[in-house]
């Protein structure tokens, strides 16, 4: 039984710098990390083959050759293999190709009961491809899973985060799992782990090997355009008070009292 | 052959195409722009900003779908309890709008049980017409059924526009139903326009961590669909005087099927105000310096009856429970004051607040990148203005 997560790599927000010449993002000496929301995802994975007593934790990932880096880091943590999606044709992936490759993916490696993804990826904050994957698979999904209170081969039951709180969710497996921070604490890579990915062989799939309808992948396969690309007009020149502190929190007083009375 | 390209005859050497790629993709040698395809998402940000039309980007011809065939823009109102949300008051005032643009009728959808009253609300608040379906199977969202109703209803009414708040069920009913329609998507959309010679949405997004806006078109496939977050546009005022039709829709029973089952709905009662639907917030970060020292953000807050907000370094400090972290992590908030009290303000915090009407910074860091986005500032020690701003409130908020 293959327990598969879906991964994705991005760029390390927190090293992220602004160009102040071009005001766009400065890609250069960004490290290249595993999406933050996808870690919680791996974890769970191997909390489920460890509850369960048996099964793989295969981990996939599409992206560029470079997205190696990323599985491997998913193979020290504990994952048994790992699946890189790449090809030039994937190129231009919006959502529904992306989520339509990893379901390919998903086909063609078989025999899985449960589907592991992150909320959302950090960098396009989209939270449509782990449902997109199950209705190209055509399995129930639960998105927002805090927490697995019931799981056997066969069925789950889960928490799913709300507005409000959380709904408690049974499910059919095979299903997909997209996971929220609040569901557990990713365990760090051990030794071993880490001389593991040093020698793990990263299997690369391509449209081909998956079988892609190649109008379903890629530009071709992306119904959206990005049309215009432009940066955000700065804020209008914020004021800074001036004075002691008393008679600048006097002002700032009269300040928002105005705003909050329109 | 690459999907995109630079003629070289046409390429002038100008440098435009590599300041405004996002991924860096793009480097110049020996005075011609060159494309790093390894780091090209084919984005089309270079072909845009190239005055010389010197780059290229292939699309194949696209599958011949009827387009004519589809008019009308709809919103999905979500409902809870009962109860139709208010993200959905606001998707149907930026509806209004979209469908005066294109001449035709702005729809709400309604999906629940017993739901006839809360239709006549969303008329109320600017629907021409409402296609209801009521169940008590569709009492409580459960993805299976949602799916296929809303996705039948639209492949037989066939709008061009849907609109969807970005809500926890928001997201999860409408990739589902893009998928099943073959329908572009865009997620969290901040600005919703059309243009109206092509009759196309054109849905504004921040991209790549929100330094960029992006705009995206769904050209040749309909409807074209958008996820907009809650706060973002202006709720739709009620005129209980406008007049509008409920069309109720039958479904057979087995569409209200659903292989996953609610066992139980929990509501966690929050001992704050919830943060994204605050007017005000008052926000600790790093500055704040222990778990203690919290209680003057929270009087502050108090005050102003604000919801508290927190940076990511406060949260993981322990200072301060996750469900008040703002940020990229956390929740995006829009509301029409933020306070911000010795919080830097790194990029992933100005992402999941910089769109608040008015910005208050208060910082000793003269440089902290807080202030390049703050309405006030105020370059001092918090613990010396924020008690005083309290007293000021406590003595004249009554």
């Amino acid at each position: 039984m293959n327990i598969v997560v879906l991964i994705k790599q991005v760029p390390d927000t927190t090293d992220v710098k602004i160009d102040p010449e071009t005001n766009t993002l400065k890609r250069e000496g960004v490290e290249s990390i595993i999406n933050p929301f996808d870690m919680y995802a791996i974890e769970e994975a191997l909390r489920v083959r460890e509850r369960l007593g048996e099964g793989e934790v295969v981990v996939i990932s599409m992206g560029p050759p470079q997205a190696e880096e990323a599985l491997k880091e998913a193979i020290s943590m504990g994952c048994d293999k790992a699946i890189l999606l790449s090809d030039r044709k994937f190129a231009g992936s919006d959502t529904w190709a992306t989520s339509y490759t990893l379901s390919r993916a998903i086909k063609k490696l078989g025999d899985c009961q449960l589907i592991f993804c992150g909320k959302q990826a950090s960098d396009g904050d989209t939270a449509q491809v782990g449902p997109g994957v199950s209705t190209h698979l055509d399995i129930p999904q639960v998105t927002y899973v805090k927490k697995i209170e019931k799981l056997d081969k066969n069925s789950a039951t889960v928490e799913r985060m709300t507005e409000e709180g959380y709904d408690i969710i049974e499910t059919p497996l095979p299903a997909l799992f997209t996971v929220v921070k609040e569901i557990n604490e990713p365990r760090l890579p051990s030794l071993k782990g880490k001389m593991k990915a040093k020698k793990a062989e990263i299997a690369v799939w391509t449209a081909e090997d998956l079988g892609c309808d190649e109008s379903k992948i890629g530009l071709d396969g992306s119904p959206t355009r990005v049309v215009k690309i432009f940066t955000p007009p700065p804020r209008e020149g914020g004021r800074i008070l001036e004075g002691e502190p008393e008679d600048k929190a006097k002002e700032l007083a009269v300040l928002v009292k105005e705003a909050i009375l329109g | 052959m690459p999907a995109i390209q630079v003629i070289n005859d046409k390429c002038t050497g100008c440098t435009l195409c590599v300041k405004v790629c996002p991924f860096g993709a793009i480097t110049m040698e020996d005075k011609k722009a060159v494309i790093d395809l390894a780091k090209c998402t084919l984005c089309g940000a270079c072909v845009d900003a190239c005055k010389f039309d010197a780059i290229i980007l292939e699309k194949k011809e696209e599958k011949a779908v009827d387009l004519s065939a589809y008019k009308d823009v709809w919103v999905f109102c979500e409902q809870k309890k009962g109860k139709v949300q208010s993200v959905a008051f606001e998707l149907l005032g930026k509806g209004r709008e979209l469908a005066d643009k294109l001449g035709v009728n702005l729809c709400g959808i309604v999906l629940g049980d017993k739901m006839e009253d809360a239709c006549k609300e969303v008329i109320a608040r600017g629907a021409d017409k409402v296609y209801l379906v009521d169940s008590p199977k569709l009492g409580t969202y459960q993805d299976d059924p949602y799916t296929r109703v809303l996705t039948e209803l639209t492949a037989k009414y066939k709008p061009e526009v849907v609109l969807c708040g970005a809500t926890t069920i928001g997201r999860s009913l409408i990739s589902r139903v893009a998928i099943r329609l073959d329908a572009g998507l865009t997620a969290d959309c901040t600005g919703l326009d059309i243009d109206p010679k092509e009759r196309l949405l054109l849905q504004t997004r921040p991209a790549f961590g929100g330094n960029i806006m992006a705009t995206i078109i769904a050209p040749n496939n309909r409807p074209q669909m958008s996820t907009v977050r809650h706060k973002v546009m202006k709720e739709a005022d009620p005129d209980p005087s406008r007049k509008g039709e409920i069309i109720k829709e039958e479904f057979p029973e087995d569409a209200f099927a659903s292989r996953s089952k609610v066992i139980d709905v929990v509501e966690e009662i929050e001992e704050t105000i919830n943060l994204a639907e605050a007017d005000i917030i008052v926000s600790g970060g790093r500055g704040v310096g222990s778990k203690e020292n919290f209680d003057i953000i929270r009087e502050l807050a108090l005050s102003l009856n604000a919801a508290v907000g927190a940076s990511r370094s406060a949260v993981d400090a322990d200072w301060i429970p996750y469900s008040h972290q703002v940020g990229q992590t956390g929740k995006t908030v829009c509301p029409k004051i933020y306070i911000a009290c010795g919080i830097s303000g790194q990029i992933q915090h100005l992402i999941g607040m910089k769109s608040s009407d008015i910005i208050v910074a208060i910082n000793k860091d003269p440089e902290a990148p807080i202030f390049s986005v703050a309405t006030y500032g105020i370059v001092d020690d918090l613990f010396k203005v924020v008690p005083r701003l309290t007293e000021h409130f406590k003595s004249t908020l009554k």
